[in-house]
């Protein structure tokens, strides 16, 4: 059942529940935080509207800059800022940044060890129509491998908002992942929200599987959790939103108790999330493990709900996963 | 300092160059023994900085965009007084603040960590870009290779700065014509280097990178330009100062061993500090 702690939407399972894409929790937070604080500095390569700078831009003309079409200048100009002294979010398509200028990110960003903000946007294969160039499926395994790097991955507009204001001042580089794509808002205001824990929205009373995802898929997540709960199938479900540094902690104590785990994620199963949480639990509490995610293949032109569908990360993919996986224990 | 003073200093900062080169074992020769006179220049005459005091907020930035020449800024650097001059025979070792190309977070001064070119000119200019939003005084400067302008990361930040017109930025660049693979107009032609920068918006200045004071004149001129951010284009032999090393490509990347030590450092102490300009 949905955790009370959780403090999650009543529309939770609703048809009309509310969607909105998590971008657009971005754009907000960033004009929040630059009523906040004036070293926030927006950099955008020609795509101002659609990564939801446009809100930003007009209330502080004088902190947005420009750099046209150019991620690696972007990345490099931002570093310049950073190492200054201002706060730069810089925001593209997750695609073009960080997968354009990612030895920019590696040498200027993170080894020199600046708090610029990625934001990488349109990521994961509900970018839908554009096809496989833009809709990028690597991004967290090209930064999660990075040292200094934080990487966080918010599962709806609320929490990109959250998320977004929360790293500002971390002092840290940091990846921001967004989708952009509406998709449903199921957390609340009162949801609460810290970098450094992942979040369990869904405990039964014996769970025999542990759900761990992140992004937008959380929600089918929740979906297959409440469904497995109707055939007498306990679950957890834990939303992962930050990648790196994980949270371990909360993660093994969620191996412990389910003693099977499946991870979903909008990413490759190369190197996503997936592999973080193997990482985390063969080394603490290794238990049979299944992994929902992009099988080593680049998406297809489609609708986003048709890619999800044929790629598996629907929630009856992850309710197939469940039942293997409990198999195996 | 007086011009021969300087250029004296310049032949001390070559000879420890060479020896850091002999004690590391790899690295590279051609570029930082090039320029010599261009590090003396700044870090003795026009920068505003305090050695004692890396990070003083009004200091002038230096920003090194092609990191591997960094032996010259080394050794500048200890004979500003920075640090030891013993600490340079530290250069490539294992705890070495003197990392293979320079770090910010291991050595106080160096302002950011560089290597992987194409990469400083759109750093510094960031920073310019920040420092006036900040009605800061002081001046952001980048030292470029040629080579390094084949990289597209470059030219972006040639656009940028001349958009939005940094006038707080001074760029040198090592215009010694020797790349890896070869010679820069063999490898991927650059010329027309200046006109390139014209049509970018940047005010031009030509110099011959062994007359320290056509160096500092040029820097003072480039700070009464007010309108637009400058490129200083420093022709420079690669290797200057010992013959066998000018000019060649192939001493490019790699250091001297201890013969080659012994004649170069014969050479560069019998020259008493006298670097004959050649382009004159």
């Amino acid at each position: 059942m949905l955790r009370k702690e959780a403090k999650l939407s009543d529309k939770v399972f609703s048809e009309d529940i509310e969607k909105v894409p998590t971008r657009n929790g971005y754009g907000e937070g960033l004009v929040e935080l630059g009523r906040k604080d004036k070293r926030v500095v927006a950099l955008t390569a020609d795509l101002t509207e659609s990564t939801r700078v446009e809100n930003f831009k007009k209330e502080f003309p004088e902190r947005f800059i420009q750099v046209g079409v150019a991620e690696q200048a972007m990345a490099t100009i931002a570093s310049g800022m950073a190492n200054y002294g201002k706060i730069p979010f810089i925001s593209s398509y997750a695609a073009f940044s960080p997968g354009r200028n990612w030895e920019q990110i590696r040498t200027t960003i993170a080894l020199n060890n600046v708090p610029v903000k990625i934001a990488g946007h349109h990521a994961g294969i509900s970018v839908g129509p554009d096809g496989a160039t833009h809709q990028m499926l690597e991004d967290i395994a090209l930064m999660r491998a990075m040292p200094n790097m934080i990487v966080v991955a918010p599962c709806d507009a609320i929490e990109a908002k959250k998320a977004t204001i929360a790293v500002a001042f971390n002092g840290k580089p940091t990846y921001l992942r967004f989708a952009r794509e509406k998709t449903p808002v199921f957390t609340t205001d009162k949801t609460p929200f810290n970098v450094v824990e992942a979040q369990v929205f869904w405990e039964s009373e014996f769970p025999k599987v542990a759900i761990v995802a992140c992004g937008p898929l959380v929600y089918e997540a929740l979906l297959a959790a409440d469904e497995l709960s109707r055939s007498d199938i306990g679950s957890m479900v834990i939303n992962c939103h930050t990648i790196k540094p994980i949270d371990e902690e909360t993660i093994i104590e969620a191996a412990k108790k389910c003693e099977a785990v499946i991870t979903v994620e909008e990413h490759q199963i190369n190197g996503g999330l997936g592999g973080a949480v193997a990482e985390v639990l063969s080394k603490n509490f290794p238990v049979p493990m299944g992994f929902i995610g992009m099988p080593d293949h680049f998406g297809e032109s489609g609708e986003p709900d048709e890619l999800l569908e044929k790629y598996g990360m629907k929630s009856r993919h992850i309710i197939e996963a469940v039942r293997k996986v409990i198999r195996r224990k | 300092m007086t011009i021969p003073e300087l250029e004296k200093k310049a032949n001390e900062i070559r000879q420890d160059i060479i020896k850091m080169l002999l004690e590391a074992g790899s690295g590279h020769s051609a570029g930082p023994l090039g320029m010599a006179d261009v590090f003396t220049a700044l870090y003795f005459e026009i920068l505003k900085h305090d050695p004692q005091n890396p990070e003083w907020e009004e200091r002038d930035r230096l920003f090194l965009s092609n990191g591997h020449i960094c032996p010259v800024r080394y050794a500048t650097m200890a004979h500003a007084g920075y640090f030891p001059i013993e600490e340079l025979l530290t250069l490539r070792k294992l705890g070495s603040r003197l990392q293979g190309h320079p770090e910010r977070e291991r050595l106080p001064g160096v302002e950011t960590t560089s290597g992987p070119l194409g990469s400083g000119l759109a750093q510094a200019s960031g920073y310019a870009y920040a420092s006036k939003m900040d009605s800061q005084k002081f001046i952001i400067y980048c030292v470029c290779s040629d080579g390094e302008h084949d990289e597209g990361n470059h030219w972006e930040a040639v656009a940028f700065a001349g958009k939005y017109n940094l006038s707080n930025l001074m760029v040198f660049v090592d215009r010694n014509n020797i790349q890896i693979d070869g010679y820069t107009e063999d490898v991927m032609p650059l010329e027309p280097l200046k006109a390139k920068y014209e049509a970018f918006n940047w005010s031009v200045i030509e110099v011959d990178g062994h007359n320290i004071e056509a160096i500092i004149d040029a820097a003072n001129m480039a700070k009464a330009i007010h309108e637009n951010p400058t490129v200083i284009i420093c022709r420079t032999i690669p290797g200057k100062g010992v013959e066998f090393m000018e000019n060649l490509p192939e001493w490019h990347g790699k250091p001297p061993n201890l013969g080659e030590t012994i004649e170069a450092l014969a050479e560069l102490r019998t020259l008493g500090g006298k670097i004959a300009s050649e382009h004159e």
